[in-house]
């Protein structure tokens, strides 16, 4: 490729192309199609979400995590004891104030732990999940400790659609919107000329100080707003569910997540989607018949993949794609 | 006498026992043609990464236009003109040469925190990338990711992305190392052609080079300066001859 | 509970995290590599001593024995087979790596033997309680102390008089530098890493009293196990060592006090010390 044909593919990189409204289509054919397995749906939905908030810091930013789970934790608590104490139960503004509390608390934590790397920065953030999920096992007036906050009641949306227990079909929607806006916003970031120095700070953060970049400041910008994201999505878990327990912030929920993430494939947007479907798709299908086959599975996968296929499973599509235009 | 450029004052550091850098009085104009050099270990690249700001001196001072930058981070001594190369290839391996450039340049022009305008129109940050690899004759790699490229073509990129700082001073640490020779007379040209504003101070081995591009040598032998002054001077000094120079000039 | 109960109680549970840590400490000082698994070898050595004692009536010692070969054994496989493909990788790729061999460890281990836990039964003169003059102690305890100290001795001697420790320290402080002069860094780090996962699996078999033994096991501690890696330093058996009696007995006192949420200071005390010293206690400044 020469100049001028590179420099036009820089230029129009971030230009939304036709096939990218496909699974938007696809998301509301399964509304359509199939009505009784949304509640389901809406769980992929709020997954994706939650890998996609991942891939910006992970993929992008080159930050290695362990305790993403804690942000995903910050938005479903939030949520969950504003409804249960305050009152307060209307779920666009819940979803703002989960976003707030797990930006706030990415933004102070994320302005500490990012001080560290390798395998002292692991232990910080794993560390930080775990303190708050102690915290919210010991205020159990607050939060209801181990068994969680069951039973929750949020108000219509909008004022007008009322959470569906039965068949979530307000859930899926409404999940479906968020997520679009949460990945415009993500799209929009990592196209940007600071979504590009995130890139860069990932492939060499040695010249990335050497171009005179404020590199800690970017990290914890992008640390910050990767936990309102995992916050939202956590108020979602809430509002879709009605209820929130310990689970939402546990050692389990942040291995699962980044497990999504590296299956569908790191640092390329669509990762989070391909990886959310695949991963819950098969567990909601094997774990419940045959959990420990379905351990060993996903352990053996794991291995094959860190192995052999660093990019996940969109890797090894651009790879096939590449190999058969070669040809 | 002008004011210098950058001029270091009793510059030292060290590591426990270990002394690198022995109170180093060094100056530099602007508009310099300077050349570095001396043996393996002598603290060349050391004294570079304290006039960068990778490295904080253990005493001494490092100033820049005449002001104390001694403790200024490496981030704001570039936004102040000094730019650098690493003797070991520094790049983005995974993005493309142009990103490599852009990124460079985008920071350069105050772009690199922007999160809302995509980086593709920044038609400027575009345009100065693309001239820069023009420049450094760059053009048919430049949607090339770097680890596809031959090493001495990287070597390359580090100097586009030094220069898309657009530095007063420009630090090249070994340019030419690792570039074979059919391929180094691009480098020679394009340090060359290095607009006269820009001081430019460079480590190497190759004396050829250095006594066909520099208009000042300072030699460093173990962690100090041991002498300094014209190419012809240092030719002819035969202390350096001993222990430095020895074969290369008696060719 | 009186104040040397508790803390003999938390100095025989530091012993074990230390017996299976310190492996741990050494290989990711040498190579660098983050291994999640780590606390998957220390389970299975627990379930050979607890399996080879009742199904072959194995003695205690024997079966330990068994339980350190058998371990070292596969980690030596482990090693040179997978591991060292990764030496390279990032740290995301280890990370992945190794948390997937751990879900292999847990889930092959249900599936063979069962997801019930697992009892190690101990020798008659391990029962019971020793008198030791100023108050009475449950003997198993007092060996764990005695085996821990004894085993801390045996490390730092082998890592400060013989040539192998020397190569060891010199690798951690700079692999380059210790590669320029000779050292075969890559033999060496399957040769410490088949000694520690060996020890982990002894760690898991003498702390199956402690800390159980089910197929849960790696998952469980395996923050403990970091946290203790982490604050002892990288590469540091004496490090390893006073940050797993630091964390045992810590944790033991807290857990006593504050019965609710003992653990919970545990990590908040972590996360202040590792920000005041990132590099642990007695890890070396970068």
């Amino acid at each position: 490729m020469n100049l001028s044909a590179a420099a036009r593919e820089y230029a129009t990189r971030h230009r939304l192309r036709a096939w990218e409204a496909l699974p938007w289509a696809a998301g509301l054919a399964v509304f359509l199609l199939f009505p009784n397995h949304l509640a389901f749906g809406t769980q992929v939905l709020i997954t994706i979400l939650f890998a996609l908030s991942l891939d910006l810091v992970l993929g992008y930013a080159g930050i290695v995590t362990l305790g993403h789970a804690a942000f995903f934790g910050a938005g479903a608590y939030t949520v969950g004891m504003l409804a249960a104490h305050g009152g307060w139960s209307e779920p666009l503004s819940g979803l703002a104030a989960a976003a707030l509390v797990a930006g706030v608390l990415g933004l102070a934590s994320g302005w500490i732990v990012l001080r560290t790397h390798g395998l002292t920065l692991l232990m910080l953030t794993l560390c930080t999940m775990a303190l708050l999920e102690q915290a919210a096992n010991m205020g159990a007036a607050w939060t209801g400790g181990f068994d969680g906050m069951p039973g929750l009641e949020f108000r219509p949306l909008l004022g007008r659609f009322e959470f569906d227990v039965l068949y979530f079909r307000t859930q899926y929607l409404y999940a479906l919107a968020v997520l679009l806006a949460g990945f415009l916003l993500v799209r929009l970031l990592v196209h940007s000329s600071f979504g590009r120095s995130l890139t860069g700070i990932r492939e060499n953060l040695l010249r990335m100080h050497a171009i005179g970049a404020p590199v800690r400041a970017r990290q914890v910008l992008a640390y910050a707003i990767s936990a309102a994201l995992a916050g939202v999505a956590g108020g979602l878990f809430t509002q879709a569910n009605g209820f929130v327990n310990l689970a939402v912030l546990g050692l389990d929920r942040a291995a699962g997540v980044l497990i999504i993430l590296i299956l569908g494939g790191y640092g390329r947007l669509y990762g989070a989607f391909v990886g959310a479907l695949v991963y819950l798709l098969l567990e909601h299908t094997l774990s419940k018949a045959y959990p420990t086959a379905w351990q060993l599975g996903l352990g053996l996968t794991l291995v094959l993949v860190a192995l052999y296929a660093r990019n996940g499973i969109l890797g090894l599509a651009e790879a096939l794609r590449r190999r058969r235009g070669a040809r | 006498m002008s004011a210098a450029l950058l001029q270091t004052e009793g510059l030292c550091k060290s590591f426990g026992a270990l002394e690198v850098a022995r109170s180093i009085d060094f100056r530099l104009d602007a508009g310099a043609r300077h050349a570095l050099i001396g043996p393996n270990g002598a603290g060349k690249t050391t004294l570079l990464n304290l006039l960068t700001g990778v490295l904080a001196p253990s005493s001494g001072r490092v100033l820049l236009d005449g002001a104390d930058v001694t403790r200024l981070a490496q981030a704001k001594r570039v936004k102040r003109g000094i730019a650098r190369t690493f003797q070991i290839n520094q790049l983005f391996r995974g993005l493309t040469v142009l990103e490599n450039v852009c990124l460079a340049v985008a920071e350069r022009l105050g772009a690199g925190g922007a999160m809302w305008r995509p980086a593709g129109r920044r038609a400027d940050v575009i345009a100065e990338a693309a001239r820069l690899i023009e420049l450094l004759r760059l053009g048919d790699d430049a949607g090339r990711r770097i680890d596809e490229l031959p090493y001495g073509r990287q070597r390359l990129v580090e100097i586009a992305i030094a220069l898309g700082l657009e530095p007063r001073l420009l630090l090249l640490d070994e340019p030419a190392a690792g570039i074979p020779s059919a391929e180094s007379h691009i480098l020679l040209e394009a340090i060359g052609a290095l607009p006269r504003g820009i001081a430019v101070l460079i480590i190497e081995h190759d004396m050829d080079l250095v006594f066909r591009f520099a208009e000042h040598i300072t030699v460093m032998v173990g962690g100090a300066i041991y002498a300094a002054g014209t190419p012809a001077e240092i030719a002819a000094n035969r202390d350096v001859r001993a222990v430095y120079l020895g074969g290369a000039l008696d060719a | 509970m009186d104040f040397a109960s508790i803390l003999l109680g938390g100095l025989a549970s530091g012993m074990v995290l230390f017996v299976v840590s310190v492996g741990l400490s050494v290989t990711m000082g040498l190579m660098g590599f983050v291994n999640l698994a780590h606390g998957g070898f220390a389970m299975l050595g627990g379930y050979v001593l607890a399996l080879a004692m009742r199904h072959w009536g194995l003695p205690f010692f024997a079966a330990l024995t068994l339980a350190f070969v058998a371990v070292a054994a596969l980690a030596v496989l482990l090693e040179k087979t997978l591991y060292a493909r990764l030496y390279r990788a990032t740290e995301l790729d280890q990370v992945l790596f190794t948390i997937g061999l751990v879900f292999v460890m847990i889930a092959t281990v249900t599936l063979a033997i069962g997801p019930e836990s697992q009892v190690v039964v101990l020798p008659a003169w391990l029962r019971g309680q020793t008198d030791l003059g100023f108050l009475s102690y449950r003997t198993y305890s007092l060996a764990l102390i005695a085996f821990g100290t004894a085993l801390v001795l045996a490390l730092w001697l082998g890592f400060e008089r013989t040539r192998i420790g020397a190569q060891i320290r010199a690798a951690v402080d700079n692999r380059r530098m210790a590669e320029s002069l000779g050292v075969d860094v890559s033999r060496l780090f399957t040769l410490t890493f088949a000694l520690g996962s060996g020890l982990a699996a002894v760690g898991g078999g003498l702390g199956a009293e402690i800390l159980g033994l089910d197929p849960q096991y790696p998952l469980r501690y395996l923050a403990y196990f970091l946290i203790v890696v982490a604050l002892g330093g990288l590469g540091r058996v004496t490090g390893v060592f006073f940050a797993a009696l630091a964390v045992g007995v810590l944790d033991f006192v807290l857990k006593f006090s504050f019965p609710q949420g003992g653990t919970m200071f545990i990590y908040a005390l972590t996360l202040a010390f590792l920000l005041a010293r990132p590099q642990g206690l007695f890890g070396k400044r970068a």
